[in-house]
């Protein structure tokens, strides 16, 4: 009775395996199952048989016809993942893209050069640890001038081409009443950067333009010397421009600051061999700085003989134009939309 | 200012650095160099020979043959020239030599270079040469032919060098003076520094001469009535002159600088301005009357012919020279008509002053007239230097033999500045330029500028052509000019550590850029100044308070005139000028101040108010531009409730469609569709939209501190709302209505549909919420949601409005 049974179950899953083999789709599979598994399926039958089993063999036979099951289920389920498999890469292959197609833009907006440049300086004056601060762009003669070393009738004041409100009031010509503004605030040490507009009486053409930029650095402490500034201005040409810029210090005037000196970089476009773009010069003058002029400490309330300085002044406009290589300065207030995509 | 450097070697005569050195190490020691120009670059070749035969050319009428004996052989030259005669000395470029360009002055860069050939079948060895073809023009060579050959004096030598003869192997170096360095408007001035940059001797001219026995106060008496313009005046006579041409030498030196040769008087008076830096007048003594100089200020409404023939309005600010009748002169500006020097003048008066720098600059600029002289004085000259040169003037006088100087000076010295001592502080100098130098080393760097040491007083005598030194930091520059700024180490300060930080209000600005430019917005810079037309072109009434605008007193035209109350008009321009360029959908920003006067005229600063402005035309509505307002106020803290007023219309925006915007009752700017009228007369042909957000109100309210509020544990129960409302009940009155209602489970309220049209009376539109409920403590029953339901549609009932089913 136990090789009969044992023999019906291996003609079952033999059968069961060929038609497996040759069923072409889910369906059909599932029609196998059902033959084979279902309420009138031959292995249920089998099983249904057990009766009529003695019940010593029922043990093995019980096993035998689970054994069975378990085979052509996993035989089954194998043929169901090839299937799923061939349908999926089916599907895929259907699905295929040209990659090559334009992007759908997301249209962000640009900042403006002048605004990356401003941010650039920032960046590496607030990791020197200087703190950013503003003053107003219309100003009183008083700070602007007078505070700054250059009393009335300096002839510095006709060399800027002040516009005047009135008397005592002018749109600012330098972002350095910022310095007599922080200094007066008592709280030192100081370590300034003034970014702002500022005015003079220019008439607009490529290379002026009455408002435009300046970036005004100020930093007092006890033992601030004209090293100090050499050292932090290089430094800084070396963050802003590469690092293999050189610098250069030559001596120069400003009421406000002595000894004074303007600071040029050797040419980011040839390395200092001397091009177009310097003009053959090999350098390029970037701004101008000096130590705080001890009289400038003593109008705004700070002694000179405790306290040394230094400051700078950076045009912002000439730091854009040279380094997006703009040519002409009328392009930065125009806001031409093709312009300004470009940075 | 310009020097040649043929006239700097005359003071400094070792010196020997070709121009490029020159130039840079002039430069690194405080003296700008900004170029040169080398007076012989473009010609070559070319020396002195002398004509020995002419013959008429045998096919030409208007060219001649000539025979050149150019010292070391015979040449034959054929020329058109028609002043060419035997025995003519005349420079002759040879063959394979450049001259500068063409005889009618035309230049030619890197100059013509010239070749033997044959000129009408007649062989020609070379040129000769007019002055135009040299470079150079009869303005400076007023002895030159017009349109002919260059003759050289007799005593020329044949075979010499041309160029050299005509002083034109030279170099003009060209330097930017700083203002505080008067004494560098000079050749001597900028000979002293060269001296000193390249350790070579400095030999000044001694400037001396006593003159004859007579005593030139026997033939002028000087009286100044205002010191205070006028500091010092001295004057000088001199008698028997003649007039007559200045030698060659001198000629060359004022060529190079710029300044055409006239005659001996007038040269040397030019001359000593350009070596001294010191201006000086000449007068012809028989036209002063009363023998007499005043120096006094002019009248209100005075007027005086200046020696260009202009007569000049005069006020009382002005310095006069007058004789004892008459002004015959403007001080330190230009002399009169009435007293310059002619052909037949035979005594000479000279004048050297010194002016008040201010009142000098301040009075050329009203009278609208700037001269050499006047540039100089405005810079405030120094007083000893008016003696030297005046002195140095009767040298050359004497040495030149032009006239017969009289003895003696008349000197009015008003003012004699004290003598300015600093006291020599090497470590303090040290210690400002972090450096270890030595105060042997100082005091070496302070011999060739003339800066004395008192060694018992241990003070520094400063030499009264450096107005500019008066304390230790000054003393520091120049141990710093000539250490070398490109010595001095470089280090970084020490001391206390501080914070490098950005203030909150640029923070949320930078946060507004970022937020504007992921909406696609691009950051424009416009002017702060503008037109006061602007207000009629945004339709602002006459009576707007937006009107008040500061106005600058000195504009560079009406266009760059007030101070901007508006941000508007510089966005409209810039949209304008986008779409006059046929550029598409175009969004821009721009953050930047408009000006509040407090008062006007103004007393104290306005108010600078930081505007954040949006402005586009193309894709996109007033609720896109809403969304981006609300994106950033969301970022900056200010939550998302806002309420929209529309009571107080902007001229310039469309009458319907524009809002304030509120957060409480704190106005934080305001948005619309721009005008058509307005929008057109910016050149923007369709539908633009702006908004102007007020930063400071933003900033006030701002805030980056945010709280984790938990996420949701129970369900939400949504219920939508369908409803019929009156077109006239806005949005947010509904909104506010279920919010009232809705209790404290009510998480969200959205609209997502809003129709009007068919199925829809006329008047009404179809509107359709969704409610969120959601409680944090527990899963909300039916019987929770309907409670608040009820709330909710009694309120809108109450509201005449009509839900659907």
């Amino acid at each position: 009775m136990t090789e009969t049974i044992r023999a019906k179950l291996r003609e079952i899953l033999d059968d069961a395996g060929k038609k497996l083999d040759s069923a072409g789709d889910l369906d059909a599979l599932n029609s196998i199952r059902v033959n084979i598994l279902g309420k009138k399926g031959r292995l249920t039958e089998v099983l249904k048989g057990m009766k009529d089993v003695a019940p010593e063999d029922r043990p093995a036979v019980g096993q035998m016809v689970n054994e069975a099951r378990a085979s052509f289920e996993k035989i089954l389920e194998e043929r169901k993942n090839a299937f799923e498999k061939k349908a999926l890469e089916a599907k895929l292959a259907h699905e295929v893209i040209d990659v090559t197609l334009p992007a759908n833009s997301n249209a962000m907006g640009h900042s403006h050069p002048n605004t990356i440049a401003l941010e650039e300086v920032e960046r590496i004056f607030i990791g020197m640890g200087y703190e950013v601060v503003e003053g107003p762009e219309i100003e009183y003669d008083e700070y602007n001038f007078e505070k700054l070393n250059i009393p009335a009738n300096h002839p510095a004041k006709d060399e800027q081409d002040t516009f005047y409100i009135n008397k005592e009031i002018v749109l600012r010509t330098q972002t350095s009443p910022c310095q007599a503004r922080e200094m007066e605030k008592g709280k030192l040490p100081i370590r300034m950067l003034a970014p702002g507009r500022v005015f003079r009486s220019d008439e607009v053409d490529a290379t002026h333009s009455p408002s435009f930029h300046q970036i005004e650095g100020l930093v007092v402490d006890k033992n601030i010397t004209f090293a100090d500034l050499k050292g932090t201005l290089e430094q800084f040409a070396r963050e802003l421009f590469g690092p293999n810029t050189k610098t250069k210090f030559r001596p120069h005037h400003f009421p406000f600051t002595e000894p004074s000196a303007e600071m040029d970089v050797s040419c980011f476009k040839c390395g200092g061999k001397g091009c177009r773009f310097c003009k053959g010069e090999g350098w390029i003058e970037i701004l101008g700085c000096g130590m705080v002029h001890p009289h400038v400490f003593e109008m705004c309330g700070i002694d000179p003989d405790e306290y040394k300085g230094f400051a700078f002044g950076v045009g912002l406009e000439r730091i854009a134009l040279l380094k997006y290589e703009i040519d002409d300065m009328r392009l930065l207030y125009e806001n031409d939309i093709r312009f300004l995509s470009q940075f | 200012m310009n020097t040649s450097y043929k006239w700097l070697k005359k003071y400094v005569p070792d010196l020997d650095a070709a121009p490029q050195e020159f130039m840079d190490a002039m430069t690194l020691s405080g003296t700008k160099t900004e170029g040169y120009t080398c007076l012989d670059k473009d010609i070559d070749k070319i020396i002195i020979g002398q004509i020995t035969k002419i013959e008429p050319h045998p096919d030409a009428d208007k060219l001649v043959v000539c025979q050149v004996n150019v010292g070391t052989e015979n040449v034959q030259i054929v020329t058109g020239a028609d002043n060419a005669f035997v025995g003519a000395k005349v420079p002759v470029v040879l063959d394979g030599g450049r001259v500068a360009g063409g005889h009618d002055g035309s230049k030619t860069e890197g100059g013509i270079e010239i070749k033997a050939g044959k000129l009408r079948g007649v062989p020609s060895q070379g040129m000769m040469c007019s002055i135009e073809e040299l470079g150079s023009t009869r303005e400076f060579y007023p002895e030159a032919p017009e349109n002919g050959l260059y003759i050289f004096d007799e005593d020329a030598e044949v075979g010499a060098d041309a160029i050299e003869a005509l002083g034109l192997h030279d170099t003009i170096f060209e330097y930017e003076i700083t203002s505080n360095r008067v004494d560098c408007y000079s050749i001597l001035g900028i000979a002293r520094e060269a001296a000193a940059t390249f350790g070579k001797k400095f030999i000044p001219p001694k400037g001396e001469c006593k003159g004859n026995d007579e005593k030139a106060s026997d033939y002028i008496s000087v009286r100044v009535d205002d010191p205070d313009l006028c500091p010092r005046f001295t004057a000088r006579v001199v008698k028997n002159i003649k007039i007559g041409p200045s030698p060659k030498w001198m000629q060359r030196c004022l060529s190079a600088s710029g300044i055409r040769p006239i005659n001996n008087i007038v040269d040397i008076t030019n001359f000593v301005m350009e070596e001294y830096g010191q201006p000086m007048h000449a007068y012809d003594l028989s036209t002063i009357a009363g023998n007499q100089i005043i120096v006094r200020r002019a009248k209100d409404g005075d007027k005086f012919t200046t020696l260009d023939g202009q007569e000049r309005l005069l006020d009382h600010d002005v310095i006069m020279i007058c004789d004892g009748e008459k002004e015959v002169g403007i001080g330190g500006i230009m002399g009169g008509e009435n007293s310059m020097i002619t052909e037949d003048v035979k005594t000479v008066l000279f004048e050297a002053a010194t002016f008040d720098g201010t009142n000098i600059r301040l009075s050329s600029k009203r009278i609208g007239l700037r001269t050499e002289a006047s540039g100089k004085f405005e810079k405030g000259l120094d007083p000893e230097n008016a003696e030297a040169a005046i002195n140095r003037a009767c040298e050359l006088i004497q040495e030149l033999g032009c006239g017969e100087v009289v003895g003696g000076i008349v000197d009015v010295y008003s003012k004699k500045p004290e003598q300015v001592r600093v006291k020599l502080e090497p470590e303090k100098i040290n210690a400002l330029l972090g450096t270890d130098i030595s105060k042997e080393q100082m005091l070496e760097y302070f011999k060739p500028l003339e800066l004395e040491y008192d060694e018992k007083a241990n003070e520094l005598i400063i030499p009264s052509f450096r107005q500019d030194l008066k304390c230790t930091a000054d003393i520091a520059e120049e141990v710093a000019r000539f250490y070398g700024y490109d010595n001095i180490p470089t280090t970084l300060p020490t001391g206390e550590a501080t914070t490098g930080k950005l203030p909150f209000y640029l923070m949320v600005q930078n946060l507004a850029r970022n937020v504007a430019e992921f909406c696609g917005f691009s950051q424009g810079y416009t002017y702060s100044f503008e037109s006061p037309k602007v207000y009629d072109k945004l339709m602002i009434p006459a009576d707007s308070k937006l009107r008040d605008a500061i106005e600058i007193m000195n504009p560079l035209g009406e266009d760059f005139s007030i101070m901007r109350t508006l941000s508007v008009n510089g966005m409209l321009t810039s949209l304008g000028t986008n779409y006059g360029r046929r550029n598409k959908d175009v969004r821009l920003y721009e953050l930047g101040n408009v000006y509040i006067p407090k008062e006007l005229p103004l007393k104290e600063l306005p108010d600078e108010r930081m505007k954040f402005t949006l402005g586009f035309y193309g894709k996109g509505d007033f609720f896109s531009l809403k969304g981006v307002c609300e994106e950033f106020f969301a970022k900056a803290g200010l939550g998302s409730r806002f309420d929209y007023k529309t009571d107080d219309l902007k001229p310039f925006l469309h009458p319907g469609r524009q809002a304030d915007i509120y957060l409480g009752d704190v106005c934080l700017g305001y948005l619309g569709e721009v005008h058509p009228l307005v929008a057109d007369s910016y050149g923007i042909g369709q539908r633009a939209y702006i908004a102007v957000i007020d930063m400071p109100n933003v900033v006030a309210n701002s805030t980056f501190e945010r709280k984790f509020e938990g996420i949701a544990r129970f369900p939400a129960v949504t219920r939508d709302l369908s409803m019929v409302v009156k077109k006239d009940i806005r949005a947010a009155e509904i909104d506010n209505m279920i919010r009232q209602r809705g209790g404290k489970d009510l998480e969200s309220v959205s609209l997502f549909d809003i129709y009007e049209g068919d199925q829809i009376a006329e008047g009404y539109k179809s509107m359709a919420y969704s409610l969120v409920f959601r409680s944090k403590e527990k899963t909300l029953t039916d019987d929770d949601i309907s409670k608040s339901m009820k709330k909710i549609l009694n309120g809108l009932e109450s509201m005449g409005i009509e839900l659907r089913s």
